[in-house]
């Protein structure tokens, strides 16, 4: 890919526009469509781009394959966390009810903190896919 | 406060545990881990049916979210038993994992396998808790994803088309379930079990109702291997590691009856499923003809896996065939074949684990001579086939007794001769193993084989002497089983 400039230059201008319409996705999923899943996909794809341009060496620099296999499990444990705080704090499992003192804040904190863990288990899972087939072959 | 949460605990436990044994990377660490894991869930499961034979039915709202709008935890007799056989196989493989994992997969493989198993149980358990239609999908998607993996870690090369190709049967069965979901919440507009109970009756002359039975059925057969939609299992349990097989065959098929059950009995009702649409007609006959056909098929194979692999399927079709009837007779033998069928396969499968862990090879040829040379494995298997073939004493009796009777509450002597020719065909198969371990000497120069470790030896016989007790004191199975047949046969609990 050394030769095409137009592609190099692309993906570089797009990739911050493309990480913060993620983080768009993931922070406004409360109010408008959106939400873990789709912004963890997006993300994903970001770095899958910026794979496909600049090879596999220089996306594992960026995201080693130790640190994204501890996101895959941090998201999860994130979203079963706030599960369980919910049992803490004397209600059912994943009840965000009573996560703060109003509960209309407690759903939405509970939720934020939900979708959070959905965003980067999903875009840390799209990236181990996508690492772990493109990496076939080489050491 | 513990007690008023253990249907959410009974889920959650294991699954916190399968991204902490992800970070774990130490195979030793996530095992223990996961055996801590799968032994709380079998507690959680065996309160859970105490409470439920003492007290009636237990119902949990997550998030705090009334049924039926939010997700509805729902024990009772039926799937409080299913809960428990599904966490005391888990419970009692784990203990035997780590040895045969260790022997069969590479190091830098465990803690992912681990990952995947306890995913896999926390799949099973959920498809059996959830009172949420479409939660049941949710949870059936878990645990076959992993189950894929797990099939796939297999050693022999073959193991990755046998998990491609249960993939691919799998993902239309589950794509099948998740229509026939769709499907009913069309016509009524809601996912709550009990809730569509109560909605679906005055709709029985609706099309969209009729489409997604016919939806859910094929997609559920499909899942737990009815007779022409069983092709996956053979290759799946013959190449996955040991370990998986045991579990799988102890578990996955049970908890795709048990669906089947709880969308017959309890979502459409007694009336609609089996005098209106007369489901029975159909299911009876592939039944016998599985019993038949695959036990048949069972006396032929060299590899013992995959001869143990199509007796399951004709076991699968014994429970079928006590479903089939639907009457309390017929249920509860259908019911308690899941159980004894799961603890005797679930032996049988670890025992030959343990017959590959010290020879290499399961195929027939290699058992020669084991008799002598294993003499604790193969006494063990000896046991576990007599239960299959139904011998006084063992569960494999229990079963087939209450089968037989309930074929000839409706006088069809047919299909009791057909249960008898199915333990007559079970008798060959397993006499095929007999004579291959104690009545041909092991060849010459064979190198010298010990008896298998004790931490493999204690689960088999663990499921093996519960295979044997069950069958001689049947207090506990056969009174769950028919209290939770009376329930299902009685509509909604």
């Amino acid at each position: 890919m050394h030769r095409h400039s137009v592609l190099r230059v692309t993906t570089k201008l797009l990739m911050p526009f493309i990480l913060l319409f993620a983080l768009y996705v993931q922070f406004h999923g409360d109010f408008g469509p959106g939400g873990g899943f789709q912004a963890g996909v997006i993300f994903g794809a970001g770095f899958i781009l910026y794979t496909l341009i600049y090879g596999v060496e220089n996306a594992r620099r960026v995201a080693p394959e130790p640190v994204v296999r501890v996101l895959i499990a941090f998201g999860l444990l994130l979203y079963i966390g706030v599960g369980y705080a919910g049992l803490l704090l004397g209600g059912n499992f994943l009840d965000y009810f009573v996560l703060a003192q109003e509960p209309e804040k407690g759903q939405h904190l509970g939720i934020f903190l939900i979708e959070l863990g959905v965003g980067t288990t999903v875009a840390a899972t799209m990236v181990t896919v996508f690492f772990t087939f493109a990496g076939r072959g080489r050491p | 406060m513990i007690a008023a949460h253990l249907p959410a605990l009974q889920i959650v436990l294991p699954l916190a545990a399968a991204p902490l044994c992800l970070l774990l990377r130490r195979g030793t660490l996530a095992w223990a881990l996961a055996l801590a894991a799968s032994w709380a869930a079998l507690v959680c499961a065996a309160l859970l049916l105490r409470q439920v034979l003492i007290s009636g039915p237990i119902s949990y709202e997550l998030g705090s979210w009334a049924a039926p709008w939010g997700i509805e935890y729902r024990v009772d007799a039926v799937n409080g038993f299913v809960l428990l056989i599904v966490a005391a196989v888990g419970a009692v493989i784990l203990p035997y994992a780590r040895t045969s994992v260790a022997h069969e997969l590479p190091e830098e493989q465990h803690a992912t396998f681990y990952t995947a198993f306890l995913l896999c149980l926390t799949g099973l358990l959920g498809v059996t808790i959830t009172g949420d239609a479409f939660n049941l999908f949710v949870f059936l998607e878990i645990s076959s994803l992993s189950s894929y993996v797990l099939i796939a870690l297999g050693r022999d090369r073959r193991a990755l088309t046998a998990a491609f190709q249960y993939l691919v049967m799998g993902t239309i069965g589950a794509t099948f379930i998740v229509i026939g979901v769709g499907l009913l919440y069309m016509a009524t507009g809601t996912l709550n079990m009990m809730d569509l109970a109560e909605r679906l009756p005055p709709l029985a002359g609706n099309r969209t109702v009729l489409v997604a039975f016919a939806f859910l059925t094929v997609g559920t057969g499909l899942k737990l291997a009815l007779f022409p939609l069983h092709f996956w299992l053979p290759n799946a349990y013959a190449y996955a590691p040991s370990v998986v097989t045991g579990f799988l065959a102890a578990t996955a098929t049970k908890v795709s009856v048990y669906v089947l059950l709880r969308f017959f009995f309890t979502v459409f009702g007694v009336g609609y499923s089996f005098e209106v649409l007369s489901v029975g007609k159909l299911l009876i006959p592939l039944a016998a003809i599985a019993i038949l056909v695959c036990s048949t098929v069972a006396i032929f194979q060299n590899d013992v896996k995959r001869m143990l692999a199509y007796s399951s399927i004709a076991q699968i079709g014994y429970m079928i065939m006590g479903i089939g009837f639907a009457t309390t007779t017929g249920l509860t033998a259908g019911i308690l074949h899941l159980f004894n069928h799961a603890m005797m396969k679930g032996g049988l499968f670890l025992a030959l684990g343990c017959v590959f862990l010290r020879v290499g090879s399961v195929r027939l040829e290699a058992l020669h001579g084991l008799g002598k040379r294993m003499p604790l494995t193969m006494f063990s298997f000896v046991l576990g086939g007599l239960s299959l073939v139904g011998v006084p004493l063992t569960v494999g009796f229990i079963s087939k007794w209450y089968l037989v009777q309930a074929a000839l509450e409706r006088d069809d002597w047919i299909l009791a001769v057909v249960v008898l020719v199915g333990s007559l065909l079970a008798l060959v198969y397993v006499w095929r193993v007999v004579e291959a371990a104690y009545f041909k000497p092991a060849p010459e120069g064979a190198a010298k084989v010990e008896e298998a470790p004790l931490s493999m030896l204690i689960p088999t016989w663990v499921l093996i002497g519960a295979s044997i007790y069950f069958g001689i004191d049947t207090s506990l199975t056969v009174g769950v089983a028919r209290q939770a047949a009376a329930q299902l046969i009685g509509g909604a609990s």
